[in-house]
């Protein structure tokens, strides 16, 4: 059973990499949105394997919030810094 | 193997010893304050950050990140194998993430190659110099991590992990995801924020 559900976080992972690397970042996207939406996608990814891999699901609580903490954190930093910055013009 | 149950439901237990997640924490509020930098830093030469940008191939950058997820999935895969006590298992998958981590490292050596070669190296811009440090400690630590994926295959060949003997093998493996964890951020960071 647990097999299965790692197996089925591990196919999503992929999926989410493919979609991000190859689709989110093309151009018919607004660099905005894409940006945004490829940092929201890392940041879930990233929990996936925080929750499922490293087994944080199940381990006590505090480490479990010291490293939901850090996802938060990160992925706000960098999109916060991100969204301050007034975006290159175009060429 | 006795597994304790409360009566709400499974005991909640953090794998491996706790001083592999200290210094995995640590690691990471490292790697948390390098990304900082480099936003703040392209904060002052947008232009100039993603002019180099677009100089990055995405496909080494994807490909090596469906890599290192495999990779880490192998390990999951070994560490649950060990606890089913399924012991033939465990040397083909943790070959299997060992092998994946080489393909991390050539994948990298042949981009650098690319960039070394059209006249790129870390002195070009501030981009490059974030580039090539924030990449070459990640592979550091992907070379590290391969060493010990060598350790843990001798491990388990010789049948030293079981069910109730598995702590070693789970410091590891906790070691390795987040390797494959640092770059799932880092690779947007530097090839797909535009």
């Amino acid at each position: 059973m647990i097999r299965h559900v790692t197996t089925l976080v591990w196919l999503f992972l992929m999926l989410a990499t493919i979609a991000t690397t190859w689709w989110l970042s093309k151009d018919g996207f607004s660099p905005r949105v894409g940006t945004v939406a490829i940092f929201a996608i890392a940041a879930f990814k990233v929990r996936l394997v925080l929750l499922y891999f490293m087994e944080l699901r199940t381990a006590p609580l505090p480490w479990r919030l010291i490293f939901e903490a850090w996802v938060l954190l990160a992925t706000a930093a960098i999109v916060g810094i991100y969204l301050s910055t007034p975006p290159v013009a175009s060429a | 193997m006795v597994a304790v149950r409360s009566g709400s439901g499974e005991t909640r237990r953090l794998p491996g010893v706790e001083g592999v997640w200290v210094f995995v924490a640590a690691d990471m509020v490292f790697f948390a304050l390098l990304f900082v930098s480099f936003m703040l830093g392209r904060q002052e030469a947008t232009a100039v950050f993603e002019a180099s940008r677009q100089t990055l191939d995405v496909n080494f950058g994807g490909i090596n990140t469906l890599i290192l997820l495999t990779s880490s999935w192998c390990v999951v895969l070994a560490v649950e194998a060990v606890k089913r006590n399924a012991l033939d298992q465990v040397p083909r998958l943790i070959a299997g993430a060992f092998l994946l981590g080489v393909a991390f490292m050539v994948s990298k050596a042949l981009e650098y190659g690319g960039k070394i070669k059209a006249g790129i190296s870390m002195l070009s811009n501030d981009f490059y110099m974030y580039y090539f440090t924030l990449t070459g400690i990640h592979l550091l630590h992907v070379f590290a991590g391969n060493i010990l994926l060598i350790v843990l295959w001798n491990k388990a060949r010789a049948r030293q992990f079981s069910a109730d003997r598995c702590v070693v093998l789970e410091c590891g493996a906790t070691y390795w995801h987040m390797v494959d964890l640092l770059w799932i951020v880092l690779f947007p960071l530097l090839y797909l924020l535009r």
